[in-house]
């Protein structure tokens, strides 16, 4: 029996249970036997002609039942319809060590990689480049021809007056960070299951995505098969960070040799293969200058930012509209100079990662201010108090902030790591460092128009009394259908044991654009909550009609419709539900949310990249230990506050927050994707250094929350706001503790080491009276 | 390997004991007790997350003691225990870790719960009261990417503190 009370915030996961019994079907788990095996053949060489590629030996081994090849796909893809440049299978050209370049279904993975071994290919090498400079220099090889200077997009922004603002500036001071391409690496590597059912020419495919829907746009456009003969579902998906947020080429490679082998492929990606052609944060150069007057007031910022975006178009605008865009809306700046460079090069194709691009800019924003601050002899929370926003406003890039709890943010992690009574006055080699970080809530503007609503939830009420709800958002394990479930039941005032969610099938789910830009909460959110008060409307109607009253005369709660004037006149949800399906049946109700023009961003170009219907906002402190003689960093503690409008689930809440800390940490200390001639040097989780538990620190989070007018139940994201504060903070942490300026990402012991050593050597010279 | 190489594997019986009960199964030699569990007793509670010993998704308990079953040959497992993530849960109840990772969020997308609480189980049935610094060595070899292991540690703690 179902008890009908209200429920308690801060719940686990709906899904927890199958979690943590080992019930959870991942991709790789789902039914599989009689699937065949796929394997992909990838190129050799980082950029050439392809002169010959013959599979017919492959073709032709026993137990092997389709090769494909790029000849069996014309279409390009990509995430912008503007910027699709990227061929499932390479045709003509390879432009990357690792790009697929045919692919087999063979009974078993033993004749699979066989197959591979006996196809024969030749390529005519081209000059390849592996940076940005290289690759921009005079006389480069083009790797696009339509892309003159190998340059995917250039982005020269202005607002207000920044030669003014520097010119009224009592300080003007520059830095440059140089912040290293970095890795997902999301703990469940990418697979995929195709089947095609050649007697209706139907396609199923069940794969690690983050956008199904984009996916299924994608497959209908390689396959040249109608939308309505595809099916798209997610499993579980074990973790994204944005390495499934755009369209892979080895789900599309999939569902070719599902195609091709007329039945059911199963494919998956070794951890190497998962680096070899990754879509991570790309490696930023970051130049960026700050006026400040003597109060610490900013007076202009003006910034360059390089990004090596690698072989292929990808998320590439986006990521360099959002470097410059964000910027703004987290603190009051009146002028802005921003010149975005997004470059080609014989890399994997970078993409979106927590954070997206945001993070190295912030960065190289954080650290500067924080620098300048001390030469002016400010505090660094002081300079920040002195650069708050005033909610709500717009920012000179028109991004619109109806909720901003950044003040309190600072507040509550200034008191809590007792900042005043410890910094300065801690043992050698210890300190503290601060950062401020925000986010979006979602994209204003979805990436295809359709002029459809930004989400639709649909709600089932049966004779059961169980309310299901269907949504396509994809659930990846930051807890969104969690927090559906939670919404409806806030909404309807029932527990949350009452409301079952199915999420993100084709054939079942409204459409929804995915998992990106921590859009679910915002969109979806709003999206659910509408569906339930539409239903609730239906279920007072009916509670009104049983106890011959009016709709306005009762009210619910705790799962009871009550009569506001005689409060025994009561009537149970159970049965209030029968009386709302007699003479209708299942009731099915359907929410949208679609955000409004004013949140859409700027008439400039570009201007939609960033534009939101609310940001996070994070402030955090972090501890440091640093060992002068190895260069070793210990992060001893981290406090952070952070503003997500208002907590749903603030368990969900607090783990996506220290996630997003800790992800931040990585990128700070020890993560880094190296490549020789363009190979990855770290193609696995020993080489590619993520934090282990022994390193991680505690990570205690404030909540603030300052209700946005827009959001669902007033919430923002709680996602990824929080990440690229930590780097800067704890760049800032190690000035404190050791006096070295850090300027490259990660600060590795070598690099720490090294910027020791020059310190010393400063030193020694100025007490031996030299000249620098 | 090229065609001719490919040596046709032996096949060795092997009996070993899984969650709880004794099986037989011939098992080729160099069959790794992941896909052991995985493919052949479709156990697929137990994660392949890396390429070898690299992520601890895939840890198991043999004879208690917490193992990568990525690196473990199937046959090396004759005559002895094997647990995994589907044996914990008994009598239609939740494992104490079971439970502490779900109310504490000690798993987010859960990809490698299984295997981050077979290794603290090991460790409990070692340790039962470790302190902070006994999980963390324990749970080392355990790469999570989602909850930045705070909450991880207080699940453990709180299996801990709960007893058997």
């Amino acid at each position: 029996m179902t008890s009908d009370a209200t429920p308690a915030r801060g719940v686990p996961l709906i899904d927890g249970i199958d979690k943590v019994t080992g019930r959870a079907r991942y991709t790789a788990d789902l039914e599989h036997r009689g699937a065949l095996v796929g394997r992909i053949f990838r190129s050799p060489v980082s950029h050439g002609e392809i002169l010959r590629l013959d599979v017919t030996r492959a073709r032709s081994l026993e137990g092997v039942i389709a090769v494909v090849t790029g000849a069996d796909c014309r279409h390009a893809y990509g995430v912008l319809p503007v910027a699709m440049n990227e061929f499932p299978l390479a045709r003509d050209k390879v432009r990357y060590r690792g790009e697929p370049v045919a692919a087999v279904a063979a009974v078993d993975a033993a004749t699979a990689e066989r197959a591979l071994r006996s196809i024969a290919f030749e390529v005519r090498e081209l000059p390849a480049y592996y940076d940005a400079d290289s690759a921009r220099a005079q006389g480069a090889v083009r790797l696009h021809d339509d892309k003159p200077g190998n340059l995917e997009r250039a982005v020269h922004h202005v607002f207000g007056d920044p030669a003014a603002g520097f010119a009224a500036a009592d300080l003007v001071r520059e830095a440059s960070c140089e912040c290293a391409e970095v890795n997902h690496a999301q703990m469940e590597p990418h697979a995929a299951l195709a089947e095609y059912e050649p007697l209706t020419d139907r396609l199923t495919m069940q794969s690690v995505s983050q956008v199904p829907y984009y996916l299924h746009l994608m497959l209908a456009r390689c396959l040249e098969m109608g939308e309505s003969q595809i099916r798209v579902i997610k499993p579980f998906v074990g973790g994204g960070f944005g390495a499934r947020v755009e369209v892979l080429n080895f789900e599309i490679v999939t569902a070719l040799l599902a195609r091709a082998a007329r039945g059911r492929v199963l494919m998956e990606l070794s951890r190497e293969e998962n680096f070899l052609t990754h879509r991570a944060r790309p490696q930023t150069t970051v130049r960026l200058k700050l006026g400040l007057a003597r109060d610490g007031r900013i007076t202009a910022c003006e910034c360059e930012a390089v990004q090596r975006g690698g072989a292929y178009a990808g998320y590439g605008i986006v990521t360099i509209l959002y470097a410059g865009a964000l910027l703004q809306g987290l603190y009051d700046i009146p002028a802005v100079k921003y010149d975005g460079y997004r470059v080609y090069a014989n890399l994997p194709p970078c993409g979106a990662m927590r954070g997206h691009g945001s993070v190295n800019t912030r960065h190289t924003f954080e650290v500067l201010l924080d620098r300048m601050a001390r030469e002016l002899g400010l505090d660094p929370f002081a300079v920040r108090r002195r650069n708050l926003l005033r909610a709500p406003t717009r920012t000179l890039n028109e991004l619109m902030i109806n909720s901003y709890g950044l003040g309190e943010c600072l507040d509550r992690v200034e008191r809590a790591s007792a900042w005043h009574e410890r910094r300065g006055r801690m043992p050698p080699g210890k300190g503290l460092g601060m950062a401020c970080s925000h986010y979006v809530s979602g994209a204003a503007k979805p990436i295809h128009w359709t002029g459809e609503p930004h989400a639709v939830v649909n709600l089932k009420l049966d004779w059961d009394g169980s309310i299901t709800a269907l949504t396509g958002a994809p659930d990846i394990g930051q807890g969104s259908s969690t927090m559906v479930a939670i919404v409806i039941a806030e909404t309807l005032g029932l527990p949350l044991e009452r409301i079952r969610v199915i999420a993100a099938d084709s054939a079942i789910t409204p459409k929804d654009n995915g998992a990106y830009s921590s859009r679910i909460t915002f969109m979806v959110g709003n999206a659910a909550i509408d569906a339930a008060r539409q239903l609730k409307e239906r279920l007072i109607e009916a509670a009104a009609r049983k106890m011959g009253l009016q709709p306005r005369e009762i009210e619910c709660a705790a799962g009871v419709f009550q009569s506001l004037a005689v409060p025994q006149a009561a009537m149970t949800f159970p049965d209030v539900a029968k009386e709302a399906l007699v003479d209708q049946g299942t009731l099915t109700v359907k929410g949208t949310f679609t955000c409004p023009p004013e949140s859409q961003g700027g008439k400039h170009k570009g201007g939609a990249v960033g534009s939101t219907m609310g940001f996070s906002y994070a402030a955090q402190v972090v501890e440091v230990s640093v060992d002068a003689a190895t260069g070793q960093i210990t992060v001893d503690k981290v406090w952070v506050a952070l503003d997500c409008g208002y907590a749903i689930n603030p368990l969900a809440v607090q783990g996506q927050i220290q996630g997003a800390v800790w992800m931040g940490m990585g990128q700070a200390l020890c993560e880094e994707t190296r490549y020789l001639d363009g190979l990855p040097a770290h193609a696995s989780l020993l080489e590619y250094r993520v934090p282990t538990i022994a390193e991680s620190p505690p990570i205690e989070v404030q909540i603030v929350e300052s209700i946005d007018p827009l959001g669902p139940l007033g919430a923002k994201e709680a996602s990824e706001g929080a990440l690229a504060g930590f780097a800067p903070a704890l760049v800032a942490a190690v000035a404190n503790a050791v006096g070295v300026d850090m300027d490259a990402l990660p600060v590795t012991p070598d690099r720490l080491i090294e910027a020791l050593v020059q310190l010393r050597r400063r030193a020694r010279r100025r007490s031996l009276g030299a000249k620098p | 390997m090229a065609e001719h190489e490919q040596a046709i594997l032996a096949k060795r019986l092997v009996r070993l004991r899984l969650n709880g009960s004794w099986r037989e199964e011939a098992v080729a030699e160099n069959q790794l007790l992941v896909d052991f569990l995985r493919e052949t007793a479709g156990l697929t509670g137990t994660k392949t997350g890396c390429d070898g010993g690299e992520c601890g998704a895939c840890t198991v308990l043999v004879d208690g003691e917490a193992l990568p079953a990525c690196v473990t040959l199937a046959i090396r497992c004759d005559g002895r225990s094997v647990e995994t993530i589907e044996g914990l849960a008994k009598g239609g109840r939740l494992h104490r870790l079971q439970r502490a990772f779900h109310e504490k969020l000690g798993s987010q997308c859960g990809f490698c719960t299984p295997g981050m609480i077979m290794a603290a189980e090991g460790l409990l049935r070692r340790t039962p009261h470790p302190g902070d610094a006994e999980i963390r060595t324990a749970l080392s070899g355990n790469l999570c990417r989602c909850t930045g292991y705070v909450k991880i540690i207080e699940s453990v703690r709180a299996a801990a503190d709960a007893g058997e």
